[in-house]
C-alpha cells in the first residue's frame, strides 16, 4: 500500500523522464501489477499531451515572418564580425 | 552551422512555436510579436557565438525566455506574484480521473482557450516552468538554466504550478456542467476527494 503512495509521489518525475533508470524501472514494475496506479499515471500522461497540443494552437500572424526577416537584415547588414552572448 | 542563411532558415522554422510560447508569456498578441521579433534579432546577432552541435531550438527558447524576463517583463506593470494557493495532490484526477482517462475524452473535456487560460492564470514564476516543461518539453536541467534557478526549485514550482492549473481546469469543466462540483459528495463515477492517496494495490 505504501508502494502506491511512493509510486504516486514519483509520478511527475516519471512522466517527465527525469528518474534514474533504476528508479524508472521500479515504477514500471509497480505499474505492471497495480491497475489503480496505472490509471493515475495514464490520466496525467494524457493530460500532459492535451495541454501541449492545446497550447500550441495559436495561429502565427503572417506578417510576423516578414518582421523576422527584417531582423535578419538588421542583424547582418553592415558589420557582422561581432556576436553578443545569446543569454544576456 | 554552415552559414548565416542556412542558420536563419533553420531558426525560422521555430517561429510558430516561439510565438505560441510568447503568447503564454505575454498574454497578448501584440506583445508576443514584439517578443518573438526581439528574440530573432538577438539570435541573429549572436550567430557568431552559436556553436555547432548546440540544440538550436533550446538555444532560441533560452533567448526568448531571457528576453522576456530581463527586458520585456519590466514593461508589464503586474506585480511579481509568487503566491499560489496550495492544492492537494492529484486534485483533478481524484474527481474526474476514472471518467476521462483516454486521450480523446480528455481532449474534448477542455477547450483550447480554457487550457491556455489556465496556464496564463498562473503567476509567472510558476507559469514559465510549466510552459517550458509541459508545453515545450524541455528537461529540468534545461529549464533550470533558462530560468537561472536550481533544479529543485524547477521541480517544486512545476509541482505546485501543475496542481493549481489542474484545479483551474477542473473548475472550467464544472462550470460547463461536464462533471459534478467538488463540494458534492461521492456519486457514481465521481471519485471522492480524500486528503490521502486511497489505499489500494
Amino acid at each position: 500500500m505504501d508502494d502506491c503512495n511512493e509510486t504516486l509521489r514519483e509520478l511527475e518525475l516519471f512522466l517527465d523522464s527525469e528518474l534514474s533508470e533504476e528508479a524508472h524501472l521500479a515504477i514500471r514494475a509497480h505499474l505492471e501489477r497495480c491497475p489503480n496506479c496505472v490509471e493515475a499515471f495514464e490520466f496525467h500522461a494524457e493530460l500532459k499531451i492535451v495541454v501541449a497540443k492545446k497550447c500550441h494552437s495559436d495561429e502565427m500572424p503572417d506578417h510576423l515572418l516578414a518582421r523576422i526577416e527584417n531582423c535578419f537584415g538588421e542583424a547582418f547588414d553592415g558589420d557582422a564580425s561581432g556576436g553578443e552572448e545569446p543569454a544576456s | 552551422m554552415a552559414d548565416r542563411d542556412s542558420f536563419a532558415k533553420e531558426a525560422m522554422q521555430y517561429a510558430p512555436q516561439l510565438y505560441s510560447a510568447a503568447m503564454r508569456m505575454t498574454r497578448n498578441s501584440a506583445d508576443a510579436e514584439d517578443l518573438v521579433q526581439e528574440t530573432y534579432l538577438r539570435g541573429f546577432r549572436a550567430f557568431a557565438s552559436f556553436e555547432d552541435g548546440t540544440n538550436l531550438r533550446a538555444w532560441l527558447f533560452r533567448i526568448l525566455t531571457n528576453t522576456f524576463i530581463n527586458s520585456y517583463r519590466s514593461k508589464q506593470r503586474r506585480p511579481q506574484e509568487t503566491e499560489l494557493d496550495d492544492v492537494e495532490d492529484l486534485y483533478m484526477y481524484r474527481r474526474i480521473g476514472a471518467l476521462n482517462s483516454a486521450e480523446d475524452q480528455m481532449f474534448d473535456l477542455f477547450t483550447d482557450d480554457e487550457v491556455k487560460q489556465a496556464l496564463e492564470d498562473l503567476p509567472e514564476s510558476f507559469r514559465l516552468p510549466v510552459l517550458l516543461a509541459d508545453v515545450e518539453g524541455f528537461a529540468y536541467k534545461e529549464i533550470a538554466e533558462m530560468l537561472d534557478i536550481p533544479i529543485g526549485t524547477v521541480m517544486s514550482r512545476l509541482h505546485r504550478g501543475r496542481k493549481s492549473m489542474q484545479r483551474r481546469l477542473f473548475d472550467y469543466a464544472v462550470a460547463r456542467g461536464l462533471t459534478a462540483p467538488p463540494t458534492e459528495g461521492p456519486e457514481h463515477g465521481i471519485i471522492d476527494a480524500t486528503p490521502e492517496v486511497p489505499a489500494h494495490g
